[in-house]
């Protein structure tokens, strides 16, 4: 009994190793160009849900927000400094230490920007850009950093904006390492470190010694508790990388989400949770067999329900992994959110006695989201796996009853 | 006016989540009093039920907070 277990647990650690590797190396390329144009959304937000008779007000703070970091903060923007939080940037921000003239100095690491444009790739560090306030000339192209944006200086050298402020110029074709990307890389690290010791473990004994007791139990619970109840037979062998990949990494980018000062928002993408979303979309399309095909489209209903019956069918198929995506991302969005808000009010109020109320409400609504953390993990893991079975179940008999 | 109905909406939206879960949290509790040898089935149950439950509130949250 132990050798079996032993065994299967080998063998699926072994085909998780290197199948994690290799998912690792796929994802990171696809969600590095993805978030290139996740980027998009930044000026949006900042936009769309404003009034049209709080526009003025809005190009007065405008500018205020352009000198952000050059001059004091007149007035504390709580919804400025949590979109900032929020979204991806080209430079990892840490701290503002404020200097004796009052205003405050910004520390960041720096990260690579990568752009491509009219066949001409330049890579340099995001420091050229000195916090967004100053261009960067490679070659006879000047690159100019907007709200977290790229773009590429016109003839003048300046940004032409329209009359939402957006900026109109062109944009090169982004791959810099931001910091959703970095964070990537650095969760991708300790999962191969996590795992690799876990793998390595059972090469010497079937007993888990160090590393490997801590995962085996996880990696049984996904195993036993998602995969087999939902995916018949032997075929969750075949798909049971997959679900321990997606597991183990949305639940290490949560928990990496939720450090304080460093706290790259990898999950509050959406770009980010649209690839998982359409990988397991991609899983299912590609391992669906005929009976499920067959419910599609000719559904067990009597045959003048088709009309109606089809098209949601359909439609279904893409529903579903886009509820993924927003239950994901809207989950742990709204968690930051929230725990941000409660420290805005602090500077809000301008009191030091409202942290007396604020810090523990953060304190709870911290642990809420380490559960938060793990529980939306093991939801998409979950769900995921009830469609992969959905899509390989062979044929059973249809009762009246079995109307799926 | 966008931005007042846009709180409108979500709060719209958190008022269903509230009242669904809810729900979910009584039947359940119910539940485990009349079996308690059931509760930790009842219990997962429960769970998966109420992030189902909250993805379709943070939907909606999202779609009128940001649209």
């Amino acid at each position: 009994m132990h050798r079996f277990l032993g065994g299967v647990i080998y063998g699926s650690m072994k085909i998780s190793n290197r199948a994690t590797k290799l998912l690792f190396t796929i994802l990171a390329p696809a969600l590095l160009s993805m978030s290139a144009f996740g980027q998009e959304h930044p000026q949006h937000d900042d936009h769309h849900g404003e009034a049209t008779e709080q526009h003025v007000d809005d190009h007065a703070n405008h500018d205020d927000h352009a000198d952000h970091h050059g001059e004091a903060d007149q007035e504390f923007d709580a919804v400025d400094m949590i979109m900032h939080h929020i979204q991806d940037a080209h430079e990892w921000h840490l701290v503002d230490i404020p200097q004796e003239d009052g205003t405050s100095k910004p520390v960041s690491i720096p990260l690579p920007v990568i752009l491509y444009y009219n066949g001409q790739l330049d890579v340099f560090m995001s420091s050229a850009f000195h916090h967004g306030h100053s261009p960067v000339t490679k070659g006879d192209v000047t690159y100019i950093m907007d709200h977290g944006n790229i773009y590429v200086a016109n003839a003048q050298g300046e940004l032409e904006y329209d009359e939402e402020h957006h900026a109109l110029n062109d944009k090169p074709l982004d791959l810099s390492i931001t910091k959703n990307v970095a964070a990537m890389f650095l969760s991708i690290l300790l999962l191969v470190w996590i795992f690799g010791s876990t793998a390595k473990n059972y090469k010497k004994t079937h007993v888990p010694r160090g590393m490997a007791k801590f995962m085996e139990p996880l990696v049984l619970f996904v195993r036993d508790d998602i995969a087999r109840p939902n995916i018949e037979g032997d075929k969750y062998k075949r798909y049971l990388p997959f679900l321990l990949t997606i597991f183990f990494f949305i639940w290490i980018n949560n928990l990496l989400g939720l450090i304080p000062v460093l706290a790259p928002n990898v999950t509050g993408n959406i770009a980010f949770t649209f690839v998982l979303a359409a990988f397991t979309l991609l899983i299912i399309l590609f391992s669906g067999n005929k009976a499920y095909w067959g419910h599609i489209l000719l559904p067990p209903v009597p045959w003048w329900l088709y009309i109606i019956m089809v098209p949601v069918e359909i439609i279904g198929i893409f529903t579903k992994p886009f509820a993924l995506m927003i239950r994901l991302f809207a989950n742990i969005t709204a968690g930051h959110i929230l725990i941000l808000s409660l420290v805005s009010l602090i500077f809000i109020f301008k009191t030091a006695w409202m942290s007396l109320m604020s810090v523990p409400f953060m304190i709870f609504m911290f642990t809420l989201e380490l559960l938060v953390a793990a529980l939306q993990a093991y939801i998409f893991t979950l769900l995921a796996a009830l469609f992969i079975g959905m899509a390989v179940e062979e044929h059973h008999g249809h009762g009246e009853e079995d109307v799926i | 006016m966008t931005g007042t109905l846009a709180a409108i909406g979500v709060g719209l939206s958190v008022l269903g989540a509230g009242l669904g879960i809810g729900r979910i949290g009584g039947s359940a509790t119910e539940a485990m009093a009349r079996q308690p040898e059931a509760s930790g089935k009842i219990q997962t149950a429960m769970i998966i039920a109420a992030a189902l439950i909250e993805g379709v509130a943070l939907f909606g949250v999202v779609a009128s907070a940001f649209f």
